[in-house]
């Protein structure tokens, strides 16, 4: 069997993170939702969750902040962030701050799967997770 | 305070022009009240300074001329007194000094002629003439003993006055000469004459003594105005002198008048104790001959001067007045970029401020949509599920436009990634070409590529490149009819280290209104269909490229875009990102 990838959504945008995860969950992907960076500092279990797809643009603490934070707590766990601004410039720089990866929004949803599957390390353990795609 | 108050306003007021008026003549008119400004304060005091010289000048000369002149005559006045007196003494002392009966013996009267002629030159002879007026003595030259005098004005006059000089006259023997009578009343009450001639040569020789230059004339004149002595310009003795005495002047009196010929004279009148009046005349012109020389030379400095004030006023306002027009012109040149450039950051803040906030409304449709097609795959075959999978489908392709729009937007005001490398334009541009061969065909378009093939390669961004062709191929597509022509050339400024790329379409053109706005964003002439941003977004893309885009246009003939680009990268990615 293999094993469910957990993922935590961080985004401000109430109504877009609840469809996301939804939309993730029928992918066979399990979803927590974080609605600031503060929620989803105190969530983040680094144990516990494989990535998180952070946006960047939040009211609160900043996503380039939150991500810097979530890297002192766990260097190794994947970041994908989300930018709504048409500019690379904040995803080049939280490339810069140890990001996996940066997409904009509006989302295709397959680049997101494809990226999550790519962020993932894989181990031998859960060798044939591709299949789950 | 006031008076500099009033300069002030009145030099304002003479280069002030209308600021609003651009036409050319505003700066005609500053020119023009520039050199007059200038030419007026500078010759204004040339010209007093060059007037009040002359006239105080002038009136140096006059008394420096009149000087001498009164000088002259009052000398010759007085040699003149002089020697008239001598003579007149020594006849009255031979007849004081001889009895009537000394006289009337011819051998003692040739002595005393003698020793008169002697001592006094001038004489020419000597007689005695009785209490009737006969001439009873005589010595001279001349044959006159016996003759009569008493009928003349000279015998009535010395009768009353005891003394009679006479006018110069001819005589009886043709010469000109004068007479001096003087009469002796003895102790017995007797009374007889003595009578000498003068030769006048020795007036003449006495006014030659006054040295007078060649144009100068000195002569001796009667009461009545006739010449006593020769005149060099006046004619002969006796006859009329063209200068009347003026009556009752005393001492030298001058004038100016113009003599027969016509000359301007100076002429001096010194009256002698005789009756006489001793006439000087000077032409001016010999007299001022240092004065028009001065004035000539003065004239000829004062005109080269105002000449050389007026050449170098002219130039200084000419080079003044076009470095006001050019910086006027590059003011204003910078005045319409900078606004360009304001307008262009405005609109893009805008319009990425738009785009962000319909960005995140749409990545919810997107997610929600997505979710919907999602669900509707996954359920169980019911009605319509081939409808509902086809409208959620709809919509994320709507999405997906309108997605393209807001990063083209968003792009717009920052430009997204910029990647240099080494480029073929020509490569570049045939790629580009690609996308549009199938349109070209299909409208029958005559694509022409005129491709410098000595190109060098460029450092640039081949997909900002691509955008910027096909933005402008594409108006050029929609500018032409079917049929038409669009001609590409390629070109390399090897001086400047500059390529161009012209694209020509014969297509309907664009008025300069049009011309003016084209690169500002949201600016179209196709109506609903375009975005008007394709052209800004190319502006936006060369200026970053460090490149520039020229455009020539006239309506119904066709346009011609020229883009510029350096060979090498323009500005820093970097500091571009914050530009527009």
């Amino acid at each position: 069997m293999k094993r469910k990838l957990k993922i935590l959504l961080v985004d401000d945008e109430e109504e877009f993170i609840v469809t996301l995860a939804e939309r993730l969950e029928l992918r066979g992907y399990q979803s927590t939702i974080a609605e600031d960076g503060e929620s989803a500092l105190a969530k983040f279990d680094p144990d516990f969750f494989d990535v998180v797809v952070l946006d960047l643009m939040m009211p609160g603490i900043g996503g380039l902040d939150v991500l810097a934070r979530l890297k002192e707590i766990r260097q190794d766990t994947p970041v994908i962030l989300l930018t709504g601004h048409g500019s690379t410039r904040e995803g080049m720089e939280g490339m810069r701050l140890g990001a996996f990866d940066y997409l904009m929004k509006p989302l295709h949803i397959e680049e997101l799967v494809r990226k999550i599957d790519e962020a993932v390390p894989q181990d031998s353990s859960q060798a044939g997770r591709e299949e789950c795609g | 305070m006031l008076l500099r108050k009033l300069w002030h306003k009145a030099v304002n007021a003479m280069l002030t022009f209308p600021e609003d008026s651009t036409s050319p003549h505003r700066y005609v008119v500053l020119k023009r009240n520039i050199i007059l400004i200038m030419c007026l304060v500078c010759i204004i005091p040339l010209a007093l300074m060059a007037g009040i010289n002359y006239s105080l000048y002038r009136v140096n000369l006059e008394s420096e001329i009149l000087r001498p002149i009164q000088v002259m005559a009052e000398d010759t006045r007085h040699a003149f007194e002089i020697f008239i007196e001598e003579r007149l003494s020594t006849v009255r002392f031979i007849a004081h000094a001889y009895t009537q009966e000394e006289l009337r013996d011819d051998k003692t009267l040739q002595r005393v002629l003698g020793t008169m002629r002697s001592e006094f030159v001038g004489f020419v002879d000597l007689g005695l003439i009785d209490r009737e007026g006969i001439l009873v003595g005589y010595a001279g030259p001349y044959d006159l003993l016996g003759k009569d005098y008493s009928g003349q004005p000279s015998f009535q006059e010395v009768s009353v006055r005891g003394v009679y000089i006479s006018d110069v006259f001819m005589g009886y023997r043709k010469f000109p000469h004068v007479v001096i009578v003087v009469q002796r009343i003895a102790e017995d009450g007797s009374s007889w004459f003595v009578r000498a001639t003068l030769d006048t040569g020795r007036y003449e020789a006495l006014i030659a003594s006054m040295g007078l230059r060649a144009e100068f004339d000195a002569f001796l004149v009667n009461p009545s105005g006739v010449l006593q002595t020769n005149s060099r310009f006046y004619g002969e003795i006796l006859q009329d002198s063209p200068f009347p005495v003026p009556p009752g002047i005393h001492g030298t009196y001058t004038f100016q008048t113009r003599d027969p010929m016509g000359r301007d004279v100076l002429v001096a009148f010194a009256p002698i104790r005789t009756d006489y009046t001793l006439v000087i005349v000077k032409p001016l012109s010999v007299l001022l001959r240092s004065f028009y020389a001065l004035k000539v030379e003065m004239l000829i400095i004062f005109g080269v001067g105002v000449v050389a004030i007026i050449l170098a006023v002219v130039g200084v306002a000419d080079v003044l007045v076009q470095r006001i027009r050019n910086a006027d012109e590059k003011r204003a040149t910078a005045i319409q970029e900078l606004q360009h450039t304001q307008k262009l950051s405005s609109i893009g803040r805008l319009a990425a401020g738009v785009a962000h906030e319909i960005n995140n409304p749409l990545a919810i449709i997107n997610e929600k949509a997505g979710l919907m097609k999602d669900l509707v795959g996954l359920s169980e075959p019911f009605e319509h599920q081939g409808r509902f999978v086809g409208l959620t489908e709809n919509i994320l392709q709507s999405v997906e436009r309108c997605r393209t729009i807001t990063h083209r937007l968003l792009g717009f005001a920052r430009r997204i990634d910029v990647q240099f490398e080494r480029l073929d334009l020509n490569g570049v541009l045939q790629d580009t070409l690609g996308f549009l061969e199938r349109e070209a065909t299909y409208r029958q378009i005559d694509m022409q590529l005129h491709l410098d093939s000595t190109l060098p390669p460029i450092i640039s961004d081949k997909g900002q490149l691509q955008q910027v062709f096909l933005n402008i191929l594409t108006n050029a597509f929609s500018a032409v009819e079917n049929g038409g022509r669009i001609l590409i050339h390629t070109r390399f400024d090897v001086r400047k280290k500059l390529v161009m790329i012209d694209m020509e379409d014969n297509g309907c053109g664009m008025n300069e209104e049009v011309q003016k706005h084209i690169f500002d964003p949201f600016f179209s002439t196709k109506k609903g269909s375009g975005t008007g941003l394709g052209l800004s977004i190319t502006y936006g893309i060369i200026k970053k490229l460090g490149g520039d885009i020229q455009v020539r246009s006239e309506e119904g003939r066709g346009s011609t875009f020229t883009i510029l680009l350096p060979l090498k990268e323009g500005d820093d990615p970097g500091m571009g990102e914050e530009k527009v």
